[in-house]
């Protein structure tokens, strides 16, 4: 029984690049206090050294006498159909389930005509993280977020990062039973201005992400989502709503990639993102960049030229690096020309914030004034180096910057 | 066999038939192949054995009528005379065996318990120590509920589900699957007896032999879409499924042939039958052929007309996995008749 809890990583995001690193700074000129702080945290982030990322495996000691029924609730997005049938209308997968079987995701199962969750309160691992290692880049930066995933996920990705916990059943990790409440307490207690709902797939614990959300605001504590956006429009609505900021894996931009490489759909996805610029909810996009996959010049045009028009240059678009792994481990890491080649077509289709991800101290880390172009925030790493943004503007030109920037 | 450069033809031979001695000696010879050696038998048999005085007057199955179907299947199976005969063909004393039943019907629909009885009792006629052999499933609950008695260690025949032992860390993959396999298949058993349920199946179409071994997998519910196809002929493919898999007993004496596969008694008929082959493809083709008459015979469409016909089992008899026939011109049908 794997027993991650403590040791995850985000879903594609922060791994060890020591190429990427040197490249960056071998030919750097005399070392300042700066570069030494960008230099050593990069180099923690090369070595997996994740400084701020506290595990909390203590906090929640694992009962292995844990009773399953602990964590069964009736779900909230369904409908009954005849011969002890349901339909789940949680994700567009919109499974019918028989009697004592599973959906898609193998954490929501029909009992006798009624269809429960199996992973309410059932977290199988939880850590402080830094927000940027969600990655939101333009929400709350330098601070903590306390972070935590049920098993499951509605996709299978064959690139999956954290496929041990997403693409298992939950009785086949080990688990704690930390009610909303509970979270809430904790998140406070280690001064997290934020619950984040990641590694997994939020979607497929919605009831829990949602009663968790209201323990939370009731405690002051913010919540966000890390989400593939695969979601019904209805539950996204409940779900989301709840939500503070949002990122979502906008993964491709070709339903092909969808359908072989994630095994879903693009379409729901963009409907989310537009969804979300409705209800006026902060959002990030990432897009893993897959080598010879979802790496083409046209791809990434299409992408942009879709966030332009339908969510407004002033999404933050993270393109981040692939490494090997799950399914897919006859792939190189994507090259970090590749990166910069997307990250030039998004800027050159007028995105005002566009990111690397996956590569330490690439200066792509920082946040730049559209306007003009003066450096506002410093990431190394998931390290905020500093934050120069005030009254949500460029303290230079004073160009508004979107995003939500102070508690 | 390479010849050296030293060898005289005569002593080629001798090496040659002193290698086919040791071969027969150890019975190899004899042994049936595994799946993965013997793939797609040209001509497979598949064995309906009927059996109407199964249940007697009464509704539970009767065990001793149950082995004497058993007995006829088998011996029909493998062309042996006497009801230890095809066993000692199948398994050798120190084989550790596996039946993996299908215990997701609750006691009503599931693997029958006479049956699993009587294949434990020719097992073990057979040379196999009762310690050796393992009646498993996912869920050892569910195991339970389906009237099984759960045993771990001591001397007995074993019982319980993979949720006791987990799964291997590692993923085993093969075309479109990729998931973990139980630890019991993969430590606790060499040979593999399939012993699934006739049933319909409201995505795959039919469940029988092919589909049982989603219960091997951590993941089935990934493998649901499009009609399973072509998940349930990749998982059957993954090489430790595969090399152990050696025969398969479909319990029929309860069937459904809509709403499955959960248990809906308004749906489901007595064939009172076992179906029984080598060639688990041309099992499944044969069993859905069953499914489909019935249909048939109650006024519903086809599996086809609605729209989950089961293509699963084309494609594990395609080039790409050649799990066995699905050709009915090509499927030695036996079908057998107990004495009342």
């Amino acid at each position: 029984m794997p027993d991650k809890r403590g040791l995850l990583a985000d879903p594609g995001l922060p791994e060890a690049i020591p190429e990427a690193v040197a490249g960056s700074h071998a030919n750097s000129a005399p070392c300042d206090r700066r570069s030494f702080l960008k230099c050593a945290a990069a180099a923690c982030a090369a070595c997996g050294i994740d400084a701020l990322a506290y595990p909390v495996t203590s906090i929640l000691p694992w009962n292995g006498s844990e009773s399953d029924s602990r964590f069964v609730t009736e779900a909230r997005f369904y409908e009954r159909l005849p011969n002890k049938k349901i339909k789940c209308k949680l994700c567009p997968r919109a499974c019918i389930v028989g009697d004592r079987e599973r959906g898609y995701c193998g954490v929501r199962e029909n009992r006798g005509g009624t269809y429960y969750t199996l992973v309410h309160s059932r977290v199988c691992t939880a850590h402080i993280d830094p927000i940027e290692k969600k990655p939101l880049f333009h929400y709350l930066p330098g601070s903590l977020a306390f972070s935590l995933a049920t098993a499951g996920c509605n996709v299978n990705c064959k690139f999956c990062q954290n496929w041990d916990i997403s693409q298992v059943r939950p009785e086949q990790v080990r688990a704690d039973y930390a009610p909303p409440q509970k979270i809430a307490d904790l998140a406070r207690h280690y001064s997290c201005p934020t619950i984040a709902y990641t590694y997994s797939e939020p979607v497929v614990f919605s009831e829990y992400l949602m009663d968790t959300a209201d323990a939370g605001h009731a405690a002051s504590v913010r919540s966000i989502v890390v989400s593939n956006g695969y979601i019904q429009q209805e539950s996204l609505k409940a779900a989301f709503g709840k939500m503070d900021a949002v990122k979502i894996d906008l993964k491709s931009f070709s339903e092909s990639y969808y359908r072989d490489v994630v095994c879903g759909e693009l379409k729901p996805v963009l409907d989310c993102l537009v969804a979300l610029k409705k209800m006026g909810k902060w959002t990030e996009i990432v897009d893993l960049v897959v080598p010879t996959l979802n790496d083409s010049d046209a791809e990434f045009r299409g992408l942009a030229r879709w966030i332009r028009t339908n969510l407004g240059v002033d999404v933050p678009v993270h393109f981040t690096r692939f490494h090997p792994e799950y399914l897919m481990k006859n792939l190189p890491p994507t090259p970090v020309p590749t990166l910069e080649r997307a990250k030039a077509i998004a800027d050159a289709e007028g995105l005002h914030y566009v990111y690397i991800g996956n590569v330490p101290g690439h200066p792509a880390e920082n946040t730049y004034c559209p306007k003009c172009r003066k450096m506002l925030v410093e990431r190394a790493g998931l390290t905020t180096i500093q934050m120069l943004i005030h009254s949500n503007r460029c303290p230079f030109c004073k160009q508004p910057i979107p995003g939500i920037w102070r508690v | 066999m390479k010849k050296s450069p030293n060898t005289t033809r005569r002593e080629f031979l001798r090496t040659c038939v002193a290698g086919a001695a040791v071969l027969g000696a150890s019975g190899a010879l004899e042994f049936i192949e595994s799946a993965e050696q013997g793939a797609a038998i040209a001509k497979p048999k598949v064995i309906i054995a009927r059996d109407a005085m199964l249940r007697g007057s009464g509704s539970s199955v009767d065990s001793q009528r149950m082995v004497k179907l058993l007995d006829q299947s088998m011996q029909a199976l493998f062309d042996g005379d006497r009801p230890a005969e095809p066993w000692k063909k199948l398994v050798r004393p120190g084989d550790r065996v596996g039946l993996k039943v299908n215990a997701l019907g609750g006691r009503a629909f599931s693997s029958n318990l006479q049956l699993v009885e009587a294949v434990c009792e020719r097992l073990q006629e057979a040379g196999i120590r009762a310690q050796d052999i393992v009646i498993w499933d996912r869920d050892t609950e569910e195991l339970e509920r389906a009237g099984f008695h759960i045993a771990a260690g001591g001397n007995r025949v074993q019982c319980f589900g993979t949720d006791q032992v987990g799964y291997e860390d590692d993923l085993v993959t093969y075309g479109s699957v990729g998931s973990r396999l139980s630890k019991i298949l993969t430590r606790n058993c060499d040979i593999l007896i399939n012993l699934p349920v006739l049933k319909d199946h409201d995505g795959a179409g039919v469940s029988m032999a092919l589909k049982n071994m989603y219960g091997v997998i951590h993941n089935p519910n990934k493998y649901h879409p499009n009609g399973c196809n072509p998940y349930i002929a990749d998982v059957n493919m993954l090489p430790d499924i595969r090399a152990r898999m050696r025969l398969t007993i479909c319990d029929a004496t309860t069937a459904t042939y809509e709403g499955g596969p959960g248990y809906k008694p308004q749906y489901s008929w007595r064939p009172s039958a076992l179906l029984a082959a080598r060639d688990p493809v041309a099992l499944d083709y044969v069993g859905w052929q069953m499914i489909e008459r019935k249909r048939a015979e109650k006024g519903l469409k086809t599996l086809q007309a609605d729209k989950r016909d089961p293509l699963y089992i084309a494609t594990a008899a395609d080039a790409q996995h050649r799990l066995g026939i699905d050709d009915p011109k090509r499927i030695t049908l036996i079908e057998l008749q107990a004495d009342a």
